[in-house]
């Protein structure tokens, strides 16, 4: 981004500009004749997606940030002032409220094609890193964000899930302390909440641009996982990539719209739309469906792990829990390490593309584990010891199977190039 | 390839949707034909308007609707001038007056329904320490809101043997747990439809769900609209885009 060599731009405007700050050449280099691999399906227009899903749910948040108060006596009406009173209200908290899941289906998907494809390895394993922090960062800010409108879910909810940062040893119990602003989920923690959701975003903001840097530094994997080597391997970004991924978000939105105008209280609980009572539980407390398949892991541990024969605990069930949920992301962050496979795609690996799709339908059973009460059975046995399996076999996945596989698995035979696949596979289709 | 991709993509689209809604077990409910429900659906006027009639003649005796202000019902079919004819059948304390004392008027059409009793305590108090909910929302706040509600109206029985009640309990089909609080609210020919519309508790249940479903969701219908022409826009935008991107597309595939 220096001052670095610079082709004049003919429009005299643009030019005083430019010249002065190369901006337009930035564009212009960046995304206008970025070389791209020519070779990606549609999976590649996720990350374009989830960036509009961000500046969507930016912009949406703070106009409704505008007509919300924090407060534990007035957040539930000001969201119901909103819904009738403010003009277009209704519509902004609507596209704000499924506007968090669809920004979620969008990740899940742009995180799952990196895995498939193997996008994280060598040389992007900073970038699929920074990726697992803005994953993180999307976590706490959706689940700060759910609080806000003081509802039964959100209330018990934040009670449930604070509570679990008490498992930690010797600090636990200060964080909580430190997060509830007092001894109870109360307006204090209304409050930092809400301060939080606001600022957040704006670190994520700051993440993604980091990430795409790192992006355009190392150049995008693809459905081969081969690096592009001439020129004929590689399209222009504009317009083939402009057009590709505006095509592909044109019909993200109109599923989102699908939700939005027609059942834009599917993904939610009907409970909070209850105010919050601290006096009256819920039946079932279940977060959002997108922590489902972690909180499925964080119950999956219901027993102490000690020394055998004796009554020494080291890891108590919860802490296990705990350990078990944020150690599902955080062997994200060692991918990297863990699968050190020369092959980067799915498509050429014959036992990692089988096991890696048995992986995502885990951690779908995982999510409808977590969406069932404790005590649910399958089968007639208790649905808890399905959710311990799926959790096991998502870490072994992680520990085992791709350490093994990184030193046994054989690859299939590469194309020479993704020019040579892609003629190859046009003069199969004709 | 390119069709597990799809078939992924889809499952893991509906997926989230079924788990959200299948938590909860509560009893099952018989699913009811509401005009309302649909990409077109809209509400029933005169539908509304009795739902409104069953709610203050019945419903009002203990339910709060502290969210909606007489002003709202023009969206139900009424004009500016019985709007404020409802409004000033009921009193509001308001004040304080250039005195310093609270004083009581007849309402306003700016005015929200005033409230059954002054406070949450004085509600228990007068209903065996249960406590009636706010109806404004109550068809959103309950899973199946619509059927739950239809349900709970019309689902009192007997109870079956086995099930004590207490003294003020009362046996419900549809109630989790079958045990409410509140004494069955409805009786045929208990209110007085000014047209042929039948007398019945299974009307006056239905009347009801659709005067609340529109309390909770007073921009149902405009959402709706809205969302249609929304989704043909999009559609024929998306052909576009697909269209252009064939084109720039030709020369490289």
């Amino acid at each position: 981004m220096g001052s670095s060599e610079r082709t004049p731009f003919e429009n005299p405007v643009v030019e005083w500009v430019d010249s002065r700050l190369p901006v337009f050449t930035m564009m212009q280099k960046e995304y206008g004749v970025f070389p791209t691999p020519r070779n990606f399906n549609y999976l590649w227009n996720f990350g374009a997606i989830a960036m509009f899903m961000l500046v969507t749910m930016i912009v949406t948040g703070i106009v409704l940030a505008m007509h919300y108060t924090a407060n534990t006596e007035l957040s539930f009406d000001s969201v119901e002032r909103i819904m009738r009173d403010v003009n277009g209200g209704w519509l902004l908290r609507y596209i704000h409220m499924n506007g968090a899941s669809f920004f979620f289906i969008a990740v899940y998907i742009h995180i799952f094609r990196g895995m498939y494809y193997g996008s994280f390895k060598k040389p992007r394993e900073l970038l699929w890193m920074l990726g697992v922090v803005i994953f993180l960062l999307m976590m706490a800010t959706a689940f700060i964000g759910y609080v806000l409108p003081w509802g039964q879910m959100s209330f018990w909810g934040a009670t449930v899930i604070t509570n679990l940062f008490s498992a930690i040893p010797l600090v636990g119990d200060s964080i909580v302390t430190l997060l509830w602003g007092g001894f109870s989920v109360d307006n204090p923690t209304l409050t930092r909440f809400f301060a939080l959701h606001y600022l957040l975003p704006f670190v994520i903001f700051a993440v993604v641009f980091l990430h795409v840097w790192a992006l355009h530094v190392t150049g995008s994997n693809n459905p081969l996982g081969l690096e592009p080597k001439t020129k004929k391997d590689t399209l222009p970004f504009h317009p083939y990539y402009t057009m590709k991924d505006s095509f592909g978000l044109v019909v993200f939105i109109i599923i989102y719209a699908l939700f939005i105008f027609f059942m834009p209280n599917a993904l939610g609980h009907p409970d909070n739309y209850i105010p919050a009572n601290p006096l009256v539980t819920p039946a079932h407390i279940v977060p959002e469906w997108y922590y489902l398949p972690f909180y499925a892991m964080l119950r999956a541990i219901t027993f102490d792990i000690g020394i055998p024969f004796t009554d020494i605990v080291i890891i108590s069930a919860k802490l296990g829990g705990v350990i078990a949920m944020f150690g599902s992301i955080l062997l994200w962050f060692v991918l990297p390490w863990l699968d050190t496979h020369p092959i980067r795609s799915a498509r050429f690996r014959p036992l990692f593309r089988p096991l890696l799709l048995l992986l995502l339908v885990d951690f779908i059973f995982l999510g409808y584990v977590g969406s069932q009460s404790a005590d649910a059975t399958l089968l007639g046995l208790p649905l808890s010891a399905f959710g311990l399996l799926a959790t096991g076999y998502y870490f072994a996945f992680f520990l085992v199977i791709l350490p093994w596989l990184s030193k046994n698995e054989k690859g299939r035979a590469l194309p020479a190039s993704i020019h040579e696949a892609v003629l190859a596979k046009n003069k199969k289709a004709g | 390839m390119k069709k597990h991709i799809l078939i992924l993509l889809s499952v893991l689209l509906i997926i989230p949707a079924s788990t959200a809604i299948a938590a909860g077990d509560a009893p099952k409910l018989e699913q009811q034909r509401w005009n309302f429900e649909g990409p077109f659906g809209t509400f029933d006027r005169a539908a509304q308007q009795r739902g409104l009639k069953v709610y203050r003649e019945v419903c009002a005796a203990c339910h709060s609707l502290k969210r909606i202000a007489f002003r709202n019902l023009e969206d139900i079919g009424y004009d500016e001038s019985q709007v404020k004819a409802i409004a000033a059948e009921y009193t509001v304390t308001d004040g304080p007056d250039e005195e310093g004392d609270m004083f009581e008027r007849p309402a306003r059409p700016s005015d929200r329904f005033p409230s059954p009793f002054a406070n949450d305590n004085q509600a228990k108090a007068a209903n065996n320490n249960a406590m009636p909910p706010d109806l404004s929302l109550i068809t959103k706040a309950r899973p199946h809101g619509h059927d739950y509600l239809y349900g709970l109206m019309t689902g009192y029985k007997e109870a079956p043997e086995g099930t004590d009640l207490l003294e003020g309990q009362y046996y419900n089909k549809v109630m989790p747990g079958h045990i409410i609080a509140m004494a069955p609210p409805l009786s045929d020919d208990q209110i007085t439809y000014e047209d042929e519309t039948p007398q019945t508790v299974e009307q006056y249940s239905k009347d009801v769900v659709e005067f609340l479903a529109w309390a909770a969701e007073p921009e149902l219908e405009e959402r709706k609209r809205m969302g249609v022409k929304v989704l043909i826009f999009l559609l024929v935008f998306a052909g576009i885009m697909y269209g252009i991107k064939k084109k720039i597309w030709a020369d490289v595939h």
